[in-house]
């Protein structure tokens, strides 16, 4: 392993395509439910329980053995019932391709594999584990709502990244538990969902304006 | 492993062994692809309108397409549409989450996508247009994104624009000082902005355009049939 390897991948500096979207956050605001770091706080909450622990389970997995990525990449689309964000999960995973192809030589996982696969194939191919993986996917999945917060309700950024450490322990504990099961068969990997968040990306995608892909 | 070309016997193709497991597949299109031109410059400054006419004046005679990366999701890709001037398969749009200067230059990956999506689509082209959303004076294009770029002023936003300089006005391979019909109306000086400009930019080029008077942006699109015959013309001939 290699922390400074590890950091690189976790950076939200590295260009791969996660700047435009907000984690299902834009239309949540839209909606008045996430107003303030305390909706912020609840927001990411749940962000860590459900997708969160889905994308480490699914990052670890494929950085434990590449040969599973198809079928991962197929449990993640029956884990993803809004077309919205297969979508966007496909444009994330195909820009994490490009930039991981000019770091290190990655494998065949297709053209636009869903994000967690995508970072599974770039951790393997970086030397990382499966457990390295996993923090990577749960830190992604809520450092890119945090920083749109910052960008739609001009939260204090410092109270946005107190708030993140605060949620370090929890960010950990769940990457530890979704590496843990990263050998399992796919159909009994975490399959937690967020239906509200399914039901926002969908109308999300109607908008005539929008901030953020997704 | 065998990536070097050899042979088994004597009437073998040439061919390697790579990696099992690693694609080995150069990354799409490779080859000849099309001249990839940004157009930035602040809001309003009119980069849309120039896109617009570019393609008026160029979209006979080259295979042509466009990305927009308008804050608002499809709000200039609509313009476009709206206009007429380019068929619907031949313009994307980018969002941008807030940050238009971010998608054009740090994290030029949704960009990159586009660019490919309407090569694959559309086939060989000749141009791509890459417009910004409106930016402010230090926003410019990474070169892993685009070949040549356009820097789009306008007289109404003051005629200390080119003094005050930036990378946009002091980098940019051409810039376009727009609406020049406006000038007696807001008191600027056009010989100062030019002479700015020239102290600014040294020996990079400077056009004055007003889309009002010249609807086919006649000077830009020039510049850029100059760039494309010297891509296509090969060197020496």
């Amino acid at each position: 392993m290699s922390l400074a390897t590890l950091l690189l991948l976790a950076d939200g500096r590295l260009p791969s395509g996660g700047h435009a979207h907000s984690g299902g956050l834009e239309p949540q605001i839209a909606a008045g439910r996430v107003r303030d770091v305390g909706g912020l706080d609840g927001f990411l909450r749940g962000r860590l329980a459900t997708g969160g622990l889905v994308s480490a389970a699914f990052a670890a997995a494929a950085c434990g053995d590449v040969h599973r990525c198809a079928e991962l990449d197929a449990g993640l689309d029956a884990r993803t019932p809004s077309p919205a964000l297969r979508k966007a999960s496909r444009a994330q995973g195909r820009a994490l391709l490009r930039a991981g192809r000019a770091m290190w030589p990655i494998p065949d996982v297709g053209r636009a594999p869903h994000q967690p696969v995508a970072l599974g194939a770039l951790a393997a191919a970086a030397g990382l584990t499966p457990a390295e993986a996993a923090v990577a996917a749960v830190h992604g999945t809520i450092t890119g709502s945090a920083s749109a917060a910052v960008r739609l309700l001009g939260l204090d950024p410092y109270a946005v990244h107190a708030l993140l450490a605060r949620l370090a322990p929890d960010c950990d504990r769940i990457a530890a538990a979704a590496a843990e099961r990263s050998s399992d068969p796919v159909d009994d990997l975490p399959a937690a969902g967020a239906p509200l968040l399914d039901i926002g990306a969908e109308h999300h995608a109607t908008w005539e304006v929008r901030l953020f892909a997704s | 492993m065998h990536p070097e070309l050899h042979e088994h016997g004597p009437d073998e193709v040439p061919h390697t062994h790579p990696e099992p497991g690693v694609d080995p597949h150069a990354p799409l299109h490779t080859g000849p692809r099309a001249l990839r031109i940004g157009i930035g410059g602040p809001v309003g400054s009119g980069k849309t309108a120039l896109v617009a006419s570019l393609c008026r004046a160029l979209g006979e005679e080259l295979r042509l397409a466009v990305v927009t990366n308008d804050i608002y999701t499809t709000e200039d890709a609509d313009f476009l549409l709206r206009n007429g001037v380019l068929p619907e398969e031949r313009v994307r749009a980018v969002e941008t989450g807030c940050c238009p200067h971010t998608a054009i230059r740090d994290d030029i990956s949704a960009n990159l996508d586009a660019v490919e999506d309407l090569e694959a689509t559309l086939g060989p082209l000749d141009l791509v247009l890459v417009e910004s959303g409106g930016d402010n004076l230090t926003a410019t294009f990474s070169k892993g994104l685009i070949d040549q770029q356009i820097f789009v002023v306008d007289v109404a936003g003051g005629d200390k624009v080119p003094r005050k300089g930036g990378p946009g006005v002091t980098t940019a391979d051409l810039l376009v000082i727009n609406k020049t019909d406006l000038a007696p109306l807001v008191g600027a000086d056009l010989s100062v902005m030019d002479r700015d400009a020239r102290a600014r930019r040294h020996d990079l080029p400077t056009v004055f355009l007003s889309l009002a008077e010249d609807k086919l942006a006649t000077p830009v699109a020039d510049w850029i049939r100059g760039l494309v015959a010297a891509r296509t013309t090969p060197a020496g001939a």
